[in-house]
């Protein structure tokens, strides 16, 4: 792409976010939305960060992982043991990450 | 607009701004980690340093971003781009009706900046805290505390990124790091039987929708858990029955 083809793009996928992420609220007509699905929309953030962590821990490339010799597997369990101990946000990264690292340069998994 | 220069410096000051702040300081330290991972792939890709930094500057969509780039890479029509990055985005129309009833009613340039800078972490850390979908004068200051912790983070991040490019290793433990950011979070989210089932039934559709293109898997699974949510909400005898 050229330069202005590439700062088009950019400009467009900008106004496309803006547009996206304020859909229901940059109008102000009231929407024919029914209130239980208002109410039941309370399990989305739950649901759309879930949707991108399990793939991330139990899928490569496109298919479910067959084997438990798999790094991922530990570092999440071991992120969630710390997390129900400690409740620490912090504490949950560095120890899934380490124990990842030592599993896949320590073991060579 | 007297509102605006009378509330700008007000944000600032409230107490409620600290509060977003913090608690989206563990999160984007996480988040910050994806953050590099994307930079490199910016700049790896063939837009190169420059254009990286550009983009990175202006999109603030990491998904987006990421997802355009096999795209320009292979010279693809700027429809194809731009098709991929609302379908991508369709996460956000959803979260936005969540959004309508604490900013709806303020000017359209407050709103305006809201919709440019909510992205996926501000929607999950504000939800959490204003449960009650009712507007109070202490959410905007919450919500410009937290975006201004994540635009930084992310930014940051990215540009740490793109510069750094070809002098990473090991660019699986980092993308790692920000996966664990975001399953403590998640695990902030759930307090119930309903709010587990709903995330048990999210993964699972998430995982089985998995080869659908443009990360729909994502819309799939949120569908699928508001709808167990919903069974599950009308299912028990509630002690305050809202109008339904």
């Amino acid at each position: 792409m050229t330069g202005w083809e590439l700062l088009t793009a950019i400009v467009g996928m900008s106004a496309i976010t803006l547009i996206t992420r304020g859909f229901f609220f940059l109008q102000r007509a009231q929407l024919p939305v029914p209130g239980w699905l208002l109410e039941g929309l309370r399990y989305a953030p739950l649901a759309a960060m879930v949707a991108v962590v399990a793939p991330e821990v139990v899928m490569t490339q496109g298919q479910l992982i067959g084997t438990w010799k798999d790094p991922r597997l530990f570092g999440a369990a071991a992120a969630t043991g710390w997390f129900f101990w400690r409740r620490d946000m912090f504490g949950t990264i560095v120890v899934g990450t380490t124990v990842l690292l030592a599993l896949r340069l320590g073991l060579g998994w | 607009m007297s509102e605006v220069s009378a509330g700008a410096p007000a944000v600032w000051r409230h107490a409620e701004f600290r509060r977003g702040a913090r608690e989206m300081t563990g999160i984007a330290l996480g988040i910050s980690a994806w953050g590099v991972v994307a930079g490199v792939a910016m700049a790896n890709s063939s837009l190169g340093t420059a254009w990286a930094v550009v983009m990175s500057l202006v999109v603030f969509s990491g998904t987006g971003q990421i997802a355009s780039l096999p795209l320009i890479n292979s010279g693809a029509p700027l429809w194809v781009v731009w098709a991929t990055v609302v379908c991508v985005n369709l996460r956000f129309v959803i979260f936005s009706l969540q959004w309508r009833p604490y900013w709806v009613h303020l000017p359209l340039r407050w709103r305006l900046g809201a919709a440019y800078f909510c992205a996926d972490l501000n929607y999950v850390t504000f939800v959490r805290r204003f449960p009650e979908p009712r507007p109070a004068p202490e959410q905007w200051p919450y919500f410009w505390g937290g975006m201004i912790v994540n635009w930084g983070a992310w930014q940051v991040s990215s540009l740490l990124g793109i510069a750094l490019a070809h002098h990473l290793p090991m660019q699986w433990g980092l993308s790692f790091a920000g996966t664990t950011a975001l399953l403590a979070l998640t695990y902030t989210l759930v307090s119930d039987r309903a709010t587990w089932i709903a995330a048990a039934v999210a993964a699972c559709a998430a995982v089985a929708a998995y080869a659908l293109p443009l990360r729909l898997n994502i819309l799939v699974a949120i569908a699928a858990a508001v709808a167990v949510g919903v069974v599950i909400d009308h299912a028990k005898p509630k002690a305050a029955p809202k109008a339904a």
